[in-house]
C-alpha cells in the first residue's frame, strides 16, 4: 500500500510539471512564432495538453490521497478538450475572413481560391434573386 | 518536496501567463490578442487547479469549471465580433433577407 502512494505521488507530481513545462512551451510558441496562425496553433496545441496533463494530476490527487473522486473535474477535463481547438479555430477563421496577412515566407494558400469560389457563388445568388 | 515542485509549476506558470500578457498588449492584430486572452484563461485555470491541491481543498473545483466556461464564451463573442461586426444578429431568421 504505502508503495502504491509512492508510485501514484510520483506519478501527479510529474503529471503537474510535465503540465506546467508544455504551458511554458506554448506561450514562447506565442511570443517567437511570426504570424496570427502559427501562434494560434502554438497557443491551441501545447496548452491543452499542457491543461489536460495538470487536471488530470489534480484528480489523480483528489482520487488517491484526499478519497474524493470529483465529477466536476473530469467533466473540466471534457470540457478543455472540447472546447479549446474549437475557440482556436474560431480565432483563426476570424483573422482570415477579416485580412490579417499570412507570413511573408508562406509556401501555399488553400484557402484563397475556395473563399474565392464561396464568394462567387454567394454573389451569383444575390443577383439572381434580385433581378 | 512535493510542496516545493507544486510552487515551481505555479512558477513557471505565471511567467507564462507574463508572456502571454505580453503578446496582449502588444499583438499586432486583433485576434493575437484574443488568441493570448484564451491562452491566459486556460493557464489560469490550470493554476487553480494546483493551487487545489497545494491548500488540500476540492472547494476551488467548480471555479475550474466556472474559469473555462467563462473564456470560452468570450472568445467565442469577440471572433464572432471580429468576423462580422456584430455579436447577435437581428432579422435574418429564414429568408435571408
Amino acid at each position: 500500500m504505502e508503495m502504491i502512494k509512492t508510485a501514484v505521488e510520483l506519478l501527479f507530481v510529474l503529471l503537474i510539471l510535465t503540465g506546467a513545462l508544455l504551458s511554458a512551451v506554448s506561450s514562447v510558441g506565442l511570443i517567437r512564432l511570426p504570424d496570427v496562425y502559427l501562434r494560434s496553433h502554438a497557443a491551441a496545441k501545447s496548452a491543452t495538453l499542457g491543461v489536460l496533463c495538470i487536471l488530470s494530476g489534480a484528480f489523480l490527487y483528489f482520487a488517491f490521497f484526499l478519497d474524493f473522486v470529483s465529477a466536476k473535474l473530469l467533466l473540466g477535463i471534457v470540457f478543455v478538450f472540447m472546447t479549446s481547438p474549437l475557440s482556436a479555430h474560431l480565432t483563426g477563421r476570424a483573422a482570415y475572413r477579416s485580412g490579417v496577412p499570412l507570413w511573408n515566407r508562406r509556401i501555399q494558400d488553400d484557402l484563397k481560391g475556395a473563399l474565392e469560389k464561396e464568394q462567387l457563388k454567394e454573389q451569383a445568388k444575390t443577383d439572381s434573386s434580385s433581378s | 518536496m512535493i510542496h516545493f515542485i507544486l510552487m515551481l509549476s505555479l512558477s513557471i506558470m505565471v511567467i507564462s501567463i507574463a508572456i502571454c500578457a505580453w503578446r496582449l498588449v502588444k499583438g499586432p492584430s486583433l485576434p493575437d490578442r484574443v488568441a493570448a486572452l484564451d491562452t491566459i484563461g486556460i493557464n489560469l485555470l490550470a493554476m487553480v487547479a494546483v493551487l487545489s491541491i497545494l491548500f488540500k481543498t476540492e472547494a476551488y473545483i467548480e471555479y475550474i469549471l466556472l474559469i473555462g466556461i467563462l473564456s470560452f464564451i468570450g472568445t467565442m463573442a469577440l471572433a464572432r465580433y471580429i468576423e462580422r461586426g456584430v455579436v447577435f444578429e437581428y432579422g435574418n431568421d429564414q429568408d435571408g433577407s
